[in-house]
């Protein structure tokens, strides 16, 4: 959706750390992106290198982890995995699910040197 | 390409960040810094010593920081900010979001008429130009247009901007008229109190299917233009069923802002919301 603006926010959080623990460079980062975060993960790798450029996280390898999307079943009351918004509760069938996760856009961690 | 979305195809143009004036920003750093030196003992192999003092398969042990931080955090310390101010001064905030041309700015322009004396401030978020403010202005509402350029949402930092031009009294509603996109602007808090999607019936009922993101994150959807429903084959249950599958707890109006049909039910949910913003802040 907004990748290339996802990665100047990236940046912002990566040059505080960068200042806040002294470090030199920042080889590797690892995001946790959720099934429906509206990630496209082509279109942030793409991001990556042009945004950092300059940064203390220019050249680095980035790394995205995904993580599952998770729901309510409103009529078996049991929270579950889906594979998409609109995928049906694994359990009972049912179509009637909030989604209760998978929306996360996290930086878990950075490897520098 | 869009330097924002890195949608399309085309040529790149790098970034800029355009502010009111008051921020200065630099991205260039200074670099040269001295490197570390470890001394290591290669005889006993350990797991977890390193300057990390974690093991993680694949990253090396030169240093490890977990910083789990939302991607979006920036963003939500804004809305944070937001949310506080409207709620310091009592201000009933919606973020209205659509695609565009589903009559987001008839309907409000209709709205303001209606609600009369009640106060009312908007706030506009478009590509490029100030129709739409001035569309709302000429109802005596005051009205901040803002320009995204390139941009395909309005962010918390934009409408704290927009919102200092605004001089918003107790018990008055913000209505901020979001860029006309059904994607983006679900994934940013602008510190509203809840988002409104407004969908016309002519888009067609499996809108929310196309684009659930916006429909999930959205506490209330209006289906505008029903007046033309009879007009092109749409059936405004199947519509609504559409809306509950991707969102169970949504509720849903049926308004006209051209002929008013509805309009009764919509305002009465603004009176209601409004009630219990005013309401918590005197209860506190």
């Amino acid at each position: 959706m907004h990748e290339m603006s996802l990665c100047e926010g990236i940046r912002s959080v990566l040059e505080t750390q960068a200042a806040t623990h002294k470090l030199d460079r920042i080889t590797r980062v690892r995001l946790e992106i959720g099934q429906f975060a509206g990630v496209e993960k082509p279109a942030l790798e793409f991001a990556w290198s042009v945004v950092m450029r300059g940064s203390h996280a220019e050249g680095s390898t980035l790394e995205m982890i995904d993580l599952p999307g998770r729901a309510m079943c409103f009529d078996c009351a049991q929270e579950v995995e889906i594979e998409d918004r609109l995928s049906p509760c694994p359990n009972c069938g049912s179509g009637k699910l909030m989604p209760t996760g998978g929306d996360e856009m996290r930086i878990k961690d950075l490897e520098a040197i | 390409m869009c330097t924002v979305c890195g949608c399309g195809t085309g040529s790149v143009e790098g970034h800029s960040h355009s502010h009111d004036g008051d921020h200065a920003h630099s991205h260039d750093h200074a670099h040269g810094h001295p490197h570390h030196h470890h001394d290591h003992d290669h005889s006993d192999i350990h797991f977890g010593h390193g300057p990390a003092g974690t093991e993680v398969p694949g990253m090396s042990q030169a240093r490890l920081i977990e910083i789990e931080t939302d991607i979006l955090s920036e963003n939500d310390r804004y809305a944070a900010e937001n949310r506080g101010f409207l709620k310091g001064r009592g201000v009933l905030a919606l973020n209205l979001v659509s695609s565009p041309g589903s009559g987001k700015t008839t309907l409000l322009v209709e709205t303001i008429k209606a609600l009369g004396d009640q106060p009312v401030a908007v706030i506009e978020g478009d590509q490029q130009t100030a129709n739409d403010a001035d569309r709302i202005r000429a109802t005596g509402a005051p009205a901040v247009q803002v320009n995204t350029g390139k941009g395909c949402h309005l962010d918390g930092h934009m409408v704290g901007h927009a919102m200092e031009h605004l001089n918003l009294g107790a018990g008055s509603v913000l209505f901020i008229e979001n860029v006309g996109n059904l994607v983006c602007p679900a994934a940013f808090d602008l510190g509203e109190d809840a988002k409104v999607a407004i969908l016309s019936v002519t888009e067609g009922e499996d809108k929310p299917l196309k684009y659930p993101d916006m429909f999930t994150a959205a506490r209330l959807a209006i289906l505008n233009k029903t007046d033309l429903a009879p007009h092109c084959d749409i059936d405004l249950d199947t519509y609504e069923d559409n809306l509950r599958r991707v969102n169970p707890s949504i509720e849903v109006l049926r308004v006209s802002a051209k002929t008013g049909e509805g309009m009764d039910a919509w305002l009465a949910w603004l009176a209601a919301e409004l009630a219990a913003k005013t309401g918590r802040q005197a209860a506190e």
